[in-house]
């Protein structure tokens, strides 16, 4: 009862987003993704502090051990520590999605909201360079980008990016174009609002939805697809690891340590698996609150 | 003393230049102060006429000719920028379906602030202040905590409220309201039009209501400009429209309203349909319908004529007296 009356007293608004958060804190498989990021990204955050041995230290002696007291997920081809390898690479399976997802943003969400809301040559242009785009298989076009640039994370992850943009830009001008019809938008104009502030202050929060949607799922997309480009060697370069560069590790000596693909695979698989229910979620609760 | 002057407004669609203007040759004044009513069927043209009023026509159409003079200002050749200070502004608008002209995703208060902090540069917590006075304003009950709600757990009624408070938040001159009662059952239009006459004339506000509803315009309008296939064919004070009118298409909107105790008489209707734009008849475009037409008097282009002081018709037979609706049948 208190805390309604401050906020009553205190003249701030109810951030929208807030509302989004609560609704979404209801359902049980979003909080168990979430913490499971959140987590995830404490563990990125503290490796140096949590991993056991050194990710790098090889112990020619350990190769290919399973699991033991000494090494909980066993070691690799070099007797290296696969738990804190696993753990170094925390940061990149968050830090791969986030470079691609964010690159998309930026080629993605000012293209779609100029094509969607100016429609005309603009989205015309725009629209057929997204097509061409499409046509691309992704993995194949972030290989040309990879042979051009030559290989390495932030090459392949921006090559991702490029791949990745078309889908948001299609999902924000489809977004876009169905508000620009909506008459709020008129009487947005008829109060006096410039351009810039209507698509700030009242296209932007209208579409954030369908777009957060797309940006989640397309995280996960990212976070396998870096793994791909490691597994083919064009990503992570040695000594570094990422999980899909474990994932390869593992693959070549799968007849004398079957065990070894089991740490690198369930952590994609699970990674993946948040970021598609994160997505899952906010779309259900979206709809939910629309009908409501 | 006019506030707003609306000379030989012509609309256009962009890209056919052969078709006759949507809108052509529209003169009306809005007096300061006073409210007028802007009234036709679906499609004469009357809310393109309000629209264009502001600049805010669908990017399809431009306005070819004419001038809206707005206390000074000509409109129609303001620049972007005097025209973002016009609207919301000196000028407020109301739209016809209140839940979809309020953003979803902000707060009434936001809302209804949003118009003081654009104009008059004010905090978020002085145009909250002022967004509470103004829900009170419009009779809203408990305006400090329906601030924070958002226009869907509002009532159709509440949120034309809303809208109103919004329309009149930087104390405008002139307010435009396109069918504001149109989405709402009758007892709440009765409220919201008993609260746009309070303002009115508690404000000084001069209100111009689009509206195909003849009882609306009795009640509050003290001039009345009748709209008909994108021409203005009748203005004139409320009164003599009334009891006087003189085009024929204004006589017959009258004799189709259907009115009680005439139980069991067949309701006159108007035959056929406005014609859709780029098949006006040439001359008078209500001649096809009209039960009074003449060939070769009513196809010539008809001009404006005033027959009475004041009162104007766009009728040739009624303009030169030849024709009198008072003594037809």
């Amino acid at each position: 009862m208190a805390t309604t009356t401050i906020a009553a007293a205190v003249p701030l608004r109810r951030p929208r987003r807030a509302t989004l958060l609560r609704v979404l804190l209801r359902r049980p498989s979003f909080v168990v993704a979430a913490s499971f990021l959140l987590l995830l990204v404490v563990v990125a955050v503290f490796a140096p502090v949590i991993a056991p041995y050194d990710p790098n230290k090889q112990v020619l002696a350990d190769r290919l051990q399973g699991p033991s007291a000494q090494h909980w997920l066993g070691t690799d081809d070099l007797g290296r520590d696969v738990l804190s390898r696993l753990i170094h690479a925390a940061d990149l399976a968050l830090l791969a999605p986030l470079i691609s997802v964010g690159v998309a943003i930026l080629i993605g969400v000012p293209t779609g909201l100029w094509a969607g809301l100016r429609r005309g040559w603009v989205d015309a242009v725009f629209s057929r360079i997204a097509d061409a785009l499409l046509s691309l298989p992704g993995l194949a076009f972030a290989l040309a980008i990879v042979a051009v640039l030559g290989p390495g994370l932030v090459n392949a992850m921006v090559a991702m990016g490029i791949v990745f943009a078309p889908n948001l830009f299609r999902v924000v001008r489809g977004a876009a174009l169905a508000v620009a019809e909506e008459s709020y938008i008129e009487s947005a104009r008829a109060i006096g609002c410039s351009t810039a502030r209507i698509v700030w202050v009242h296209v932007l929060p209208n579409i954030a939805a369908p777009f957060l949607v797309q940006t989640t799922i397309l995280m996960g997309v990212a976070l396998l697809a870096e793994a791909s480009l490691s597994f083919l060697g064009l990503g992570v370069q040695p000594p570094d690891s990422s999980w899909g560069s474990m994932l390869e590790v593992a693959y070549q000596n799968q007849y004398r340590a079957p065990f070894a693909v089991l740490p690198a695979g369930t952590a994609l698989v699970l990674t993946v698996l948040a970021f598609n229910t994160i997505g899952d979620c906010i779309r259900d609760a979206v709809a939910r609150r629309r009908s409501a | 003393m006019n506030i707003l002057s609306v000379r030989d407004l012509t609309i256009d669609l962009i890209g056919k230049p052969g078709q006759p203007g949507l809108v052509e040759n529209v003169s009306f004044d809005v007096p300061a102060g006073r409210s007028v009513a802007l009234i036709g069927e679906s499609g004469c043209g009357k809310t393109l006429t309000s629209m264009a009023i502001l600049r805010l026509l669908p990017p399809e159409m431009r306005i070819s000719r004419g001038e809206i003079i707005f206390d000074g200002l000509d409109l129609v050749t303001a620049s972007p920028r005097e025209l973002r200070a016009v609207r919301g502004g000196p000028v407020g608008m109301v739209f016809q379906e209140p839940m979809s002209s309020l953003d979803p995703t902000m707060t009434v208060g936001d809302q209804i602030g949003e118009a003081r902090r654009l104009h008059l540069g004010e905090s978020r917590a002085q145009a909250r202040a002022k967004a509470r006075e103004l829900l009170d304003r419009v009779g809203i009950a408990n305006a400090a905590r329906r601030l924070d709600s958002y226009p869907f757990e509002l009532s159709g009624g509440m949120q034309q409220r809303v809208m109103i408070a919004a329309a009149i938040a930087c104390d405008p001159k002139l307010v435009i309201a396109d069918e504001p009662t149109t989405a709402l059952d009758v007892t709440i239009q009765a409220e919201i039009l008993e609260l746009l006459r309070s303002l009115q004339q508690e404000m000084g506000l001069a209100v111009l209501l689009v509206t195909h509803d003849l009882g609306v315009v009795a009640d509050f309008c003290d001039e009345v400009v009748v709209m008909y296939a994108g021409h203005v064919v009748e203005r004139a004070a409320a009164q003599p429209v009334f009891a006087n009118s003189m085009h024929p298409y204004t006589r017959a909107l009258l004799d189709s309203i259907p009115q009680a105790g005439r139980a069991r008489m067949p309701l006159k209707a108007i035959a056929g349909r406005v014609p859709p734009a780029g098949e006006f008849p040439t001359g008078c475009r209500f001649q096809p319908r009209c039960a009074h037409a003449v060939p070769g008097l009513c196809d010539e282009p008809q001009a404006e004529l005033e027959p009475e002081p004041g009162h104007r018709c766009r009728c040739v037979r009624v303009g030169t007296r030849e024709l009198s609706l008072q003594e037809a049948p």
